[in-house]
C-alpha cells in the first residue's frame, strides 16, 4: 500500500524521463475504496449527521422540528432513563460472560478435538442463523413455558428458589424475568462468540502444546500459560461482538421480559415509534453509542491485545 | 506573521526545508490532505448541516391534497393492508373477493400486506407524507387513533360520497360517528376490533374472571395476567372498570388508570404487556387471563377448547381499522369503488367468514349464515343488541395529549 501511494522520494525535482513507471496504478486503491466510502457516507455518515441533528431539535409533528440546539434533551434523557442503561449493560455483560463460558469449551473442542466432525459441528453452530431472529427468540417462550419440562426440573431441584432469592426470577417461572432475557441474549449471540474464538484457537500450533508438555507443564498449566494467552484476540473480539449488539437489543426484552426488564433499546424504540419524541430517541441513541465506545476502548486497553482475530 | 526571506537562508537550508515540506512530517500527502479536508469539512459544514436537517411542519390542507386522479386511464388500485386480513382460497394464493371485484369492475388490485404495526407503518410513510410526496398507495388501513392523526395532519383525502352508496347505506350504526371523523368523511372501517377478556380454563383452575378488577386484584392470578401494549385498549378497559367513560375522561382519570395498572406491575400481578404475541401465552396457559382482541379469540377458541372469552359488565372497547386514501394517491375513484364493494353484503359476508373480526356492515347476517352458520351467530363477529350496547370507543386525543399519554404508558410498560 505505502509503496503504491508514496513513491520513493527523489531529493531533487524529478526529470520527466525519471518518472516512476507506476503512476497509472497510483489511484487504483482509491478507486477500489470508492464503493466502500460511498456506502459509508450514504448509510452511515449521513444518517449519523441526521440523527445528531434530530437530537438537538425541538418541535412536534404538527409544527415541524427545528434545530434549536436544545442540548438539555441529553441531560433529560439520561436522568430519566439511566436505570434502563444500567440494566442493558448488566444484561449484556451477563450474557457475554455466559457466552464465553459456554462458547470457549465448544470452540476448543471444535478446534482441537473434533477431528472429522469439525465441519458438522461448525454447521450446527451456524445453523440457527438460517431461521429468523424473531422465531428463534419466540422458540424460547415454548422452551421456558411455565408448565414446561425445563421449569419443572428447575423447580424440583429448587434452582428457582435460589434465582428468585437473587432477584433473577420471580415465583415459579422463568419467562418474563431477567433470567429469561439473559438466556435469550446468550442464545442469540452465542455464535458471534464461538466463531472468533474458533478462528484464533485453530491457528495455535499444536506443537506448542507438545513443547509445553516437554517442559513438564501440566495440562491445566498449558492452558493457562499457552492456549489461553494465544487465544486472547478471539476472546476480545468475541466479547465485543457479543456485548455491543446485546446492549442495544430490544427483541429479547420485549418478548421474554416483563415491565421490569425494559432495556435501553426498548426505550429508544418506544420513544421513536410510539411517543414520537424523535429528539429524545436520537439523544438516547447517541448516549448509548458513546457509552459503548468508552467501555469498549477501556476494555481493549485493559486486555492488552492489538489484534482482533 | 514573519516575512519569508529566502535570501537569508543558505541553499542547503532551503533544500532541507523543501524536503521536509514535501516528504517529511509536514509533507502534504494525499492522506493528510484528505484527513485535513475531512476534518475541516466536518467542523465547518457540520454545524451547518445539523441546522439544515429538520422535519418540515405537516402540510395542513383542508380536504387533503389530491394529485391528478388517473382512475379512468389506469384501471388499477394499490391496496396496503395488514397481514392475514383478507380471504384466501384453498391454494393459499388467491383472494376470491378481490378477484371478483376485478372481474366485475375491470380494476386490477395490487394487494400488499405491508402493515404489521400502526406505529411502525406511520414511521414508514411519515417522511413521504410530511414532504407532500405520494406513497404509491391508494388505500391504507389504519387503526382509529392513527387514522385520526392522519386526518388531523391533513395527510388523507376527503372521500366522494357519490362513489360510496353501499358504504353509506350499510355502515353499522356503532361505527358511524367517531369523534375523529364524524359522518365518515375521510374513512370507512375495514373491520371492527373488540377488546375483550380472554382466559384459559385449564390455567384458571376454577378461579372466576369476569372483570378487569379480577385481572388486577385477584391474588390467585399473580404473575399470570397480561395486558396489551396498545395504550387505548389497555387504559380504556381499566377506565371502564373504574366506572369512567373512555369517550369522556380527564387527565386525572387517565392518571388514576395508569396508577392502578402501575400497582399491578409493582406487585407482580401483571406478567407483561404484549402485542399480538399474547396468543401464544394464553394458548399455552402462561397467561391464565388477559386482554385480547376478539378476532384472535375466535381463532384461538377453534384451535384450543380451553380458551374462552368474557365481556365485562362495565363494557368493552371497540375500535376499528379504517380504509383511507392518502394524499397524492393516483387512483382515488378506483379506491372508493373498492371500498364500496366491501360494503355489499355478499363480499362482506365472504370476508367476515374468513377473518372473524367484527363486521362493520349491516345486513350481513343472512349472507353469512349461508356460508357459516356458527360465524353468523357469533356475537364477536356480528354483534347482537346486547353486545352493541356494551361497546365503547376511546375518545380521540389532541397531539399534546397523545404524546403525554403515550409517554406515561410507555413508562408503565417498562420502555
Amino acid at each position: 500500500m505505502s509503496t503504491l501511494t508514496e513513491a520513493p522520494p527523489p531529493l531533487t525535482p524529478a526529470a520527466p524521463e525519471k518518472k516512476p513507471p507506476r503512476t497509472r496504478g497510483r489511484w487504483t486503491p482509491y478507486w477500489l475504496l470508492l464503493p466502500g466510502i460511498l456506502w459509508l457516507l450514504v448509510f452511515f455518515a449521513a444518517p449519523m449527521v441526521y440523527q445528531a441533528s434530530t437530537s438537538v431539535q425541538t418541535g412536534s409533528l404538527e409544527e415541524g422540528y427545528k434545530v434549536t440546539w436544545h442540548f438539555v434533551t441529553y441531560w433529560e434523557a439520561v436522568s430519566e432513563y439511566w436505570p434502563q442503561f444500567l440494566r442493558s449493560v448488566a444484561y449484556a455483560a451477563s450474557a457475554t460472560v455466559l457466552c464465553l463460558l459456554l462458547g470457549y469449551p465448544l470452540a476448543y473442542l471444535i478446534a482441537f478435538r473434533a477431528g472429522r466432525w469439525r465441519n458438522l459441528i461448525m454447521t450446527l453452530v451456524i445453523a440457527p442463523f438460517f431461521t429468523s431472529f424473531l422465531i428463534r427468540t419466540l422458540a424460547w417462550k415454548t422452551i421456558l413455558a411455565d408448565g414446561g419440562p425445563v421449569v419443572g426440573v428447575l423447580n424440583t431441584l429448587h434452582v428457582l428458589d435460589v434465582t428468585g432469592w437473587l432477584g433473577w426470577t420471580s415465583g415459579d417461572r422463568v419467562l418474563a424475568t431477567p433470567l429469561a432475557v439473559v438466556c435469550g441474549l446468550t442464545y442469540n449471540f452465542l455464535p458471534f462468540m464461538i466463531l472468533p474464538l474458533y478462528t484464533s484457537l485453530e491457528r495455535i500450533d499444536g506443537r506448542l502444546h507438545e513443547a509445553a508438555g516437554d517442559l513438564y507443564a501440566k495440562p491445566s498449566t498449558v492452558f493457562r500459560k499457552v492456549t489461553f494467552p494465544l487465544s486472547m484476540p478471539g476472546v476480545v473480539s468475541g466479547t465485543l461482538l457479543t456485548f455491543i449488539p446485546a446492549t442495544g437489543d430490544y427483541v429479547n426484552a420485549s418478548l421474554l421480559g416483563s415491565a421490569d426488564t425494559g432495556m435501553i433499546g426498548n426505550v429508544i424504540q418506544s420513544q421513536f415509534l410510539r411517543v414520537l419524541d424523535y429528539p429524545t430517541a436520537a439523544a438516547l441513541s447517541f448516549v448509548l453509542m458513546a457509552a459503548i465506545l468508552v467501555m469498549v476502548t477501556f476494555y481493549i486497553r485493559k486486555s492488552g491485545t492489538e489484534d482482533l482475530v | 506573521m514573519e516575512q519569508y526571506e529566502p535570501d537569508r537562508l543558505s541553499p542547503a537550508q532551503v533544500a532541507a526545508m523543501r524536503r521536509s515540506f514535501t516528504h517529511g512530517r509536514a509533507a502534504l500527502t494525499r492522506r493528510s490532505l484528505l484527513r485535513a479536508s475531512a476534518g475541516g469539512a466536518l467542523a465547518v459544514g457540520g454545524l451547518g448541516t445539523l441546522s439544515a436537517c429538520g422535519i418540515p411542519p405537516a402540510g395542513k390542507t383542508e380536504g387533503g391534497v389530491s394529485s391528478e386522479d388517473r382512475s379512468k386511464e389506469e384501471k388499477e388500485v394499490s391496496f396496503s393492508n395488514w397481514t392475514e386480513y383478507m380471504d384466501i382460497d384453498e391454494s393459499g394464493r388467491r383472494h376470491p373477493t378481490l378477484e371478483a371485484f376485478t372481474r366485475r369492475s375491470g380494476i386490477k388490485v395490487k394487494y400488499t400486506e405491508d402493515i404489521n404495526d400502526n406505529s411502525e407503518f406511520f414511521g414508514k410513510i411519515q417522511p413521504q407524507l410530511s414532504a407532500g410526496q405520494e406513497t404509491g398507495r391508494d388505500i391504507i388501513v389504519l387503526t382509529d387513533w392513527l387514522a385520526a392523526r392522519l386526518i388531523r395532519l391533513g395527510w388523507v383525502q376527503k372521500l366522494d360520497p357519490a362513489h360510496l352508496p353501499h358504504a353509506f347505506a350499510n355502515l353499522s350504526p356503532q361505527f358511524r360517528d367517531p369523534d375523529w371523523d364524524p359522518g365518515r368523511a375521510y374513512s370507512y372501517p375495514w373491520q371492527g376490533i373488540s377488546t375483550v377478556i380472554a382466559y384459559n380454563k385449564k390455567a384458571l383452575d376454577g378461579v372466576e374472571v369476569k372483570t378487569v378488577s379480577d385481572l388486577l386484584d385477584n391474588p390467585k392470578l399473580k404473575g399470570r395476567v397480561g395486558f396489551l401494549t396498545e395504550m387505548r385498549d389497555t387504559v380504556g378497559m381499566v377506565l371502564l372498570d373504574m366506572g369512567k367513560d373512555p369517550a369522556r375522561f380527564t387527565d386525572d382519570d387517565y392518571d388514576a388508570a395508569i396508577a392502578r395498572l402501575q400497582k399491578g406491575v409493582d406487585r407482580g400481578q401483571i406478567r407483561r404487556f404484549t402485542g399480538n404475541d399474547y396468543t401464544a401465552d394464553i394458548s399455552k396457559g402462561d397467561f391464565a387471563a388477559c386482554l385480547a382482541w376478539a378476532g384472535d379469540v375466535v381463532q384461538l377458541k377453534a384451535d384450543n377448547p380451553d380458551v374462552d372469552f368474557v365481556i365485562p359488565d362495565s363494557g368493552y372497547i371497540t375500535s376499528s381499522d379504517n380504509m383511507l386514501v392518502p394524499n397524492k394517491a393516483r387512483h382515488k375513484t378506483n379506491a372508493e369503488r373498492l371500498m364500496d364493494y366491501y360494503y355489499e353484503p355478499g363480499p362482506a359476508a365472504q370476508l367476515a367468514a374468513y377473518i372473524n373480526f367484527v363486521c362493520p356492515v349491516d345486513g350481513v347476517k343472512d349472507e353469512l349464515a349461508k356460508i357459516d352458520e356458527d360465524a353468523a351467530n357469533n356475537p364477536l363477529i356480528i354483534p347482537d343488541k346486547a353486545m352493541q350496547a356494551l361497546s365503547r370507543a376511546f375518545r380521540s386525543l389532541s397531539a399534546k395529549e397523545e404524546t403525554a399519554y403515550e409517554e406515561k404508558f410507555a413508562k408503565l410498560t417498562g420502555a
